[in-house]
């Protein structure tokens, strides 16, 4: 079945199985290749795409689901003010260790900043409890969407 | 990432780069090597790491795979920093795997610093005396009047400078000096090293390009799944491959017959397909049936059994008996007897096991997030009948390895299917397979029983270890060492051990050994700190005595740092300064591993519902001299932590019926945002070489948290993972 899909703002089609969860389609038909495969269970977080500004686990997201949603990847975040400050506030600080996690982890953080754009503790931990980090980067991704939304940052 | 064959050889690389792009260093590194090295007429034992080109930009070659610890950001630093360039100016990329030029070239141990960092040095020396020699011909004085600033060739007497772009192309054909002579810079003009650096590849991770090794894509790749049996090496009795291959997408599906060697190719069944999710749904229609296999008689619950009746009869060996420790503990004043256990642990790395390959004109290349090139290198070679020099392993960023990418299953699998399915093949595991295919950390058991005389001091120490292994041997990381902590610091010393069979594959797993013998001793330490009725820190100043070094040769024990990093520690947290809520305690411990000396104090707030909360985590962290990067070197210490702590909480493979029950993040969890507590880390400078800081500050974690949760509820954790039913207010 053919799916008209608009992602970062590109017309992009895709003839699959409705069932095909979103993160193949970008990843392997499409050749998107930022939102990663971590679990397949949205447990952790890795796949996190917007779905018309609102972040969702692409790899259990079947396609037919997408509908006429604009889907925002990664890459296209930096077209977005919050998306630009938290990719730099994560280059300034250093954030990653193996990498793998942060671009599901700066999705995540952009959705929160678009909808709570100084975000206490609490506002950071609910925002990004669903977003794993094995090389447990949590100390610096709480110091970085601080610093992306110019509020003070704790050693 | 499209990546192009590579088609020159290292020899053609090296001419086609000096005439190209301006110099390419050549140096020996192995003293085996360096006669050869010094002359540019034998080209096959050469070394090359830099690349100056015209316009002064500086390609620097990471020799190391990269799996989150910084080491593609690192080790170029140094060289950077005596070639006398600014970072800026320096582009990396992956060296090839290639150790007859590199050396060793791995991820493991914490050992990447230690083993090259004066090497690193060297190499970027060598490279600016070759600049100056030929900025001193173009000038015609001696060379012994140059000097550099980043980037140019100074000749201060005349005010004259030329820019490293323009001379690197004179040193194509010239000689280098003898590395071990090139004088290095002194620590205290660093303009790179000492100083924070982001990750090279920060700015590709921030924005989504393709890096990993699940963004490999070749012209006409294929994906794959491989489904292997729940018990660890049974064959496959029966699969429907006519109906996987009856999947839409699906290009092809076969057994593969496999081997017995749990390191290497085992039996299974592959299905190929046009996407990875095609070849998921070929694979869930394949129904396979399992051969039975005697591993399937194993499990946790009978280990564990195992170990309580071993524990009850004499040891199989005795790995130490210092004194007398068995009158010792009679003539003591109080003894404290204790069980303690630890669980198997999965890597669980987020980005799952993969590799694509590609078999063409009798060559076999692949695409690995390894930690082992060579071995993957090897280990294919062998198992497909291919000479070593038909197979080329490309070194790719992995999204973590923390040991796990050590071994290298995945890749001979993959090559393997490859070559069947006559395609480039990138075959992606999936969390599944990734949770119930790993090589564990092993689990194990101790026995403990230790001696206080009247005055609290610890005068004899026993521990019977129940581990893994046959014939006397050791599974891998499952022994503990004859001088391991307390061993030469009490009189009275017996370390015993036995061991059980195990089908299930094991292998190395962040701090191997250390974390798991760390939470032991140090929370056993803590148990008789408060038999004897001493605070936890003052104990363990006492236990650690006054003496330098404890021990000889590689056995010696730097237990002057060890009380360093545990004084400092104590004062960074107000140890004993205190005053906490109820139910929220600190604890301390300290190990010496991976040649670092880490002592950590957490506080921890356990809730009425027994979950425990950690909230802060000190770290005094010494290894040495120098931290090459400060900005890598904090990120390690937090993470490894935050892992331990992570793992100590939540984690355990439980094994039934030969196979491990858990599957994904929902059954083994990982610490969340949301418990993970702020750590503060300071480096002591001490005048120790320079050490490496990916595994040392994890061991110390478990026992600490233990210390806390104790000091919180005074109930002593002896099992990991902590079980919070025992915590309930």
């Amino acid at each position: 079945m053919a799916f008209k899909l608009s992602v970062n703002g590109k017309a992009l089609s895709a003839d699959v199985d409705p069932k095909m969860p979103l993160l193949w389609v970008l990843r392997d038909e499409l050749g998107v290749l930022g939102p990663k495969f971590g679990c397949g269970i949205a447990q952790c977080g890795a796949c996190t795409v917007h779905l018309d500004g609102h972040p969702a686990r692409a790899c259990v997201t079947p396609v037919s689901a997408v509908g006429a949603a604009k889907i925002t990847t990664i890459e296209g975040i930096g077209a977005s003010p919050a998306g630009k400050a938290l990719q730099a506030a994560w280059a300034e600080l250093d954030v990653a260790q193996c990498g793998y996690c942060q671009a599901g982890q700066i999705m995540s953080a952009a959705a929160l900043l678009q909808k709570t754009p100084k975000p206490t503790d609490a506002d950071i931990e609910a925002a990004m409890n669903g977003n794993l980090c094995r090389c447990a980067t949590y100390n610096r991704i709480r110091a970085a969407i601080k610093r992306a939304s110019g509020q003070p940052v704790e050693a | 990432m499209t990546i192009q064959p590579v088609g020159a050889s290292r020899r053609d690389f090296i001419r086609a780069s000096a005439s190209a792009a301006g110099l390419v260093l050549a140096c020996s590194l192995a003293p085996k090597a360096v006669a050869d090295a010094l002359s540019p007429a034998t080209a096959t034992g050469l070394n090359a790491y830099v690349k100056i080109a015209p316009d002064g930009v500086v390609t620097i070659f990471a020799k190391n795979p990269e799996i989150g610890q910084g080491v593609r950001t690192s080790l170029p630093m140094l060289i950077a920093e005596e070639l006398d360039v600014a970072w800026e100016n320096v582009r990396v990329e992956q060296a090839a795997n290639d150790p007859a030029v590199f050396g060793r070239q791995f991820a493991g141990g914490s050992t990447a610093i230690p083993m090259n960092w004066q090497e690193m040095r060297r190499v970027g020396a060598v490279a600016r005396a070759m600049l100056i020699e030929a900025a001193a011909r173009t000038w015609n004085c001696p060379a012994g009047e140059c000097s550099t600033t980043p980037g140019e060739v100074v000749h201060a007497a005349s005010g004259r400078t030329l820019a490293y772009g323009p001379l690197a192309a004179q040193c194509a054909s010239t000689t280098p000096p003898d590395p071990a002579s090139v004088p290095l810079k002194d620590p205290k003009d660093y303009r790179i090293v000492g100083k924070p650096k982001a990750q090279y590849d920060t700015p590709k991770i921030v924005t989504g390009q393709p890096l990993f090794g699940i963004d490999i894509r070749r012209p006409g790749m294929l994906f794959a799944t491989f489904a292997k049996a729940p018990v660890f090496g049974a064959k496959v009795a029966k699969a429907d491959l006519a109906a996987a291959r009856a999947v839409k997408g699906v290009r092809a599906a076969f057994v593969v017959d496999g081997g017995e060697e749990l390191t290497g190719l085992l039996p299974g069944v592959a299905v190929v397909a046009t996407s990875w999710w095609a070849a998921r749904q070929g694979r869930e229609a394949l129904n396979i049936q399992w051969a039975s296999h005697p591993t399937s008689a194993q499990g946790s619950a009978g280990f564990a059994a195992r170990a309580a009746e071993l524990a009850g009869g004499p040891p199989q060996k005795t790995l130490r008996n210092d004194g007398d420790a068995a009158s010792a503990m009679q003539g003591a004043a109080k003894t404290v007897e204790a069980a303690y256990a630890y669980p198997f642990l999965a890597h669980a790395p987020m980005e799952p096991m993969n590799c694509t390959a590609e078999y063409k004109d009798g060559r076999m290349e692949v695409w690995a997030p390894t930690q082992a090139p060579e071995g993957c290198r090897q280990l294919i070679a062998k198992t497909l009948g291919l000479a070593p020099e038909q197979v080329i392993v490309h070194m790719i960023r992995a999204g973590g390895g923390f040991g796990r990418r050590g071994m290298v299953d995945y890749a001979v699998e993959a090559a393997w299917i490859a070559r069947e399915a006559k395609a480039p093949v990138m075959l992606l595991w999936s969390r599944e397979d990734d949770f119930r295919h790993d090589f564990y950390r092993v689990g194990g058991f101790h026995y403990l029983k230790g001696g206080l005389d009247a005055a609290g001091k610890l005068v004899a120490w026993q521990d019977h270890h129940v581990g893994y292994g046959a014939g006397g041997k050791p599974v891998i990381a499952g022994a503990i060492a004859p001088a391991e902590f307390p061993a030469g610091f009490v009189a009275n010393c017996r370390l015993d051990s036995s061991l059980m069979d195990l089908g299930v594959p094991v292998g190395y797993w962040r701090a191997p050994g250390a974390n798991a013998h760390a939470f032991v001793i140090q929370s056993f330490i803590d148990e008789l700190a408060h038999a004897a009725g001493q605070d936890p820190v003052a104990f363990r100043l006492a236990l650690l005595g006054d003496a330098k070094i404890v021990g000889e040769g590689r056995e010696a024990y730097n237990a002057e740092r060890a009380r360093g990093v545990l004084k400092t520690v104590a004062g960074m947290s107000a140890w004993g300064k205190t005053s906490l809520p109820p139910r929220t305690g600190m604890g301390v411990a300290f190990h010496y591993s991976h040649q670092g000396y880490f002592a950590e104090v957490v506080r921890a707030r356990v809730e009425p519902s027994g979950r425990v909360r950690p909230e802060k985590v000190w770290v005094a962290a010494d290894v040495g001299s120098l931290i090459v990067n400060p900005s890598g070197a904090l990120n390690q210490v937090q993470g490894a932590v935050i892992d331990g702590l992570s793992a100590a909480l939540f984690q355990a493979i439980t094994i039934e019926g030969g196979a491990v029950k858990q599957a994904n993040f929902n059954t083994y969890p990982l610490l969340r945002m949301a418990d993970a507590p702020q750590v503060e880390v300071k480096f002591l400078s001490t005048d120790y070489p320079p050490t490496g800081l990916g595994e040392p500050a994890l061991p110390p974690a478990a026992p600490a948290l233990g210390g806390a949760i104790f000091a919180a509820t005074g109930v002593r954790i002896r099992q990991l993972p902590v079980d919070p039913g025992l915590l309930r207010a």
